[in-house]
């Protein structure tokens, strides 16, 4: 093979991945947009996803297509889930102990899927065969669905929050919580709606994660999660196309890494991407500059 | 009893003196090391228990560094476990450079001494280093930030671990098969010091003029900066000595164990820590050393539902959140003269209660030290 098919096919790879980043960054994103928490179990919503798809595929013997739409509702219905359990008691709570508790859940959710599903990795059948050539590089059908459903993903996202009424007010709340209130915008209704449609969009993650790994294992969310998280700061969290850019570049620069041999060091550059962008720009490629008011 | 120290004369309320409160402790300090001194030598405490009490011990110096940054800071790293790691190892490669073995071997104690002394003070200081770089970028941010931040570093932290021989092309730390064969120093005379030491200092200098400085922060720090305090350098000094007892506990730890491996520096370390700190009670040193206690002694006692350990961490964590944020004992500290005076005044000063009620400001010192 080439240098210039290689390339290309570590391209499509990390499109691939960062697709999968920019949907999860897109549920962080949204979230922290809205009530200023970093949801540290949106990530174990994947992993919940990923399970389900498992279970219904294997143990029932559901249809790929059934069993993923099945995957995507449990996890809007998890993520709102557990904004009502652990979250909303912890409204007017300080910032600290709402991201212990989301520490928390997402701890939970993992040692109970441990405990419930068992600590090894369970291996899923590739629910989308086949591949096809361009030159040299054989690029699987999964690739391309992948990126397509994310593109999708994002347009659909985009239409939702810029023209629906929710998507308004969810705009709103992230802008000034009180003063949305004010104007008529259903705090609880928009909070609960911004979790479902990020954890919805989790859920398609976790769908297209499993046809990319073939498997599930209970702490294979964390670190996806983490590096989602990664993304949205780096493309500026509360932004939807920033979340796309952010999840994207954290994919390429895996696969960059990956591709000149130092696939060890792969989770160390991603943080090392989030520490840089931190400190030269904390506010991400795309996100808004606030000022801090006494 | 000791009312002959007792200050302000006459008819008001007893106070004890710095330098008796000290005192009492210092004694009630020894009498408790003699107590297990007694039993270990007498055969009451098991090889077993010794062994569950160094583990306490070091999950005390965990709980409680990690404690002067979350709980009196204010802020919430979450890369702990890479501060540990970093000592552990410091120590760990340290003691395998020095003859200590072969000094064990002997039973030669005394000459191991230095040696042991250097280890927890290289440990401390590479810890301390370690936190330094860390700390000044990440302190610049908060909240959320900092915690993902630390976080960060604390993964890089352990992926160096793992992959740096491959770049030093000579065997350093071993990778993912573990540094093995470190010289078993960490006995409980060891780390029952260290425990001492470092709960004294964490005392005192949450005591002092920078420990206040570091509590004015944590209530808020814009206000902080506008009286004059230096907040970049307060939040440094803090992060960086809680990075450095979290490195002595990492040098005890591998003292203990004998063998480290990069994969025991997981995220999930840190959360147990963190666990332990949330649980006592932010920003209580009694609460962390408490918890500290009890989350170690209790999952040895209940081998059979070991599976459940983890669940029950995060299920407690949530439940506390919720219903009792400030943890279990507040910010509530134990404070054995402050116990001592009431019950002297209660005897003999019964008419000095009431009184007494109209200064509850006054904060009590001394005696939180007390394991």
């Amino acid at each position: 093979m080439n240098v210039l098919s290689l390339i290309f096919l570590q391209l499509i790879n990390g499109l691939q991945s960062g697709s999968i980043y920019a949907l999860v960054a897109l549920g962080y994103s949204m979230v922290y947009g809205v009530i200023l928490l970093l949801n540290f179990a949106h990530g174990d919503v994947i992993m919940v996803g990923a399970y389900m798809v498992y279970y219904s595929i294997t143990m029932f013997g559901f249809h790929p297509v059934t069993s993923m739409l099945l995957a995507v509702a449990a996890c809007t219905l998890l993520g709102v889930l557990v904004e009502k359990v652990a979250y909303t008691p912890l409204r007017s709570a300080p910032r600290l102990s709402l991201l212990i508790t989301a520490i928390g859940v997402s701890f939970l959710l993992e040692n109970g899927a441990q405990l419930l599903f068992g600590a090894d990795a369970k291996r899923v059948e590739s629910l989308i065969n086949g591949a096809f050539r361009i030159g040299e590089a054989q690029i699987s059908y999964t690739a391309v669905v992948t990126i397509g459903v994310m593109v999708l993903s994002m347009v659909l996202l985009t239409l939702l929050v810029r023209r629906t009424k929710l998507g308004k007010a969810m705009r709103a709340v992230s802008e000034d919580m009180s003063a949305a209130q004010l104007m008529g915008a259903s705090l609880n209704m928009t909070i609960m709606f911004t979790f479902a449609v990020g954890s919805a969009l989790a859920g398609i993650g976790s769908v297209l994660y499993v046809c990319a790994y073939n498997q599930a294992s209970p702490t294979m969310g964390s670190m996806l999660g983490l590096k989602a998280f990664v993304a949205a700061v780096l493309g500026g969290i509360g932004s939807i196309p920033g979340a796309m850019i952010g999840g994207l570049a954290i994919g390429l620069l895996e696969a960059l890494v990956s591709a000149v041999g130092l696939s060890g060091w792969k989770d160390a550059a991603v943080f090392a991407i989030l520490i840089i962008v931190l400190l030269v720009k904390p506010t991400g490629i795309l996100g808004k500059r606030t000022q801090e008011k006494v | 009893m000791k009312k002959t120290n007792a200050s302000s004369s006459g008819t008001g309320p007893i106070r004890l003196s710095m330098p008796l409160r000290y005192g009492i402790n210092t004694v009630l300090l020894l009498a408790l090391w003699g107590l297990f001194a007694l039993l270990l030598s007498s055969g009451v405490i098991t090889n077993y228990w010794q062994g569950i009490f160094v583990t306490v011990g070091i999950n005390i110096i965990l709980a409680v560094s990690l404690n002067i940054a979350t709980g009196y800071l204010g802020q919430l790293p979450l890369g702990h476990a890479g501060f540990m790691a970093v000592g552990a190892y410091a120590g760990g490669i340290f003691m395998k450079a020095t003859p200590m073995a072969g000094l064990l071997k002997s039973g030669n104690t005394a000459a191991t001494v230095p040696y042991i002394l250097a280890a927890l003070v290289i440990s401390a200081l590479v810890a301390g280093i370690f936190g330094l770089i860390i700390g000044i970028p990440a302190l610049r941010l908060k909240g959320d930030y900092l915690a993902i931040i630390t976080l960060g570093f604390g993964e890089i932290i352990r992926v160096v671990l793992t992959n740096i021989d491959s770049v030093l092309g000579f065997k350093f730390t071993y990778g993912a098969a573990g540094l093995m064969r470190i010289p078993k120093f960490s006995g409980f005379h060891l780390v029952f010091i260290c425990v001492v030491i470092c709960c004294f200092f964490t005392h005192t200098m949450i005591k002092s003029r920078h420990g206040r400085a570091v509590l004015s922060i944590r209530e808020n720090e814009i206000a902080a900066e506008s009286v004059g305090v230096n907040t970049t350098y307060s939040k440094t000094m803090a992060f960086v000595l809680s990075a450095m007892m979290a490195g002595i506990a990492g040098c005890l730890y591998a003292g203990y164990l004998g063998s480290l491996y990069p994969s025991t520096f997981k995220f999930m370390k840190s959360i147990e820590i963190l666990v332990m700190v949330v649980l006592g009670g932010m920003g209580s040193m009694l609460g962390s050393i408490l918890s500290a206690t009890v989350l170690t002694v209790l999952p040895e006692m209940l081998r059979s539902v070991e599976d459940y350990r983890m669940v029950a961490y995060s299920l407690a964590l949530v439940l506390m959140m919720i219903f009792r944020p400030k943890g279990l004992l507040g910010s509530y500290d134990f404070s054995m003269s402050r116990v001592l005076e009431k019950a002297l005044n209660w005897l003999l000063r019964p008419g000095s209660r009431r009184k007494r009620k109209a200064d509850t400001t006054e904060t009590a010192e001394g005696g939180s030290d007390h394991e």
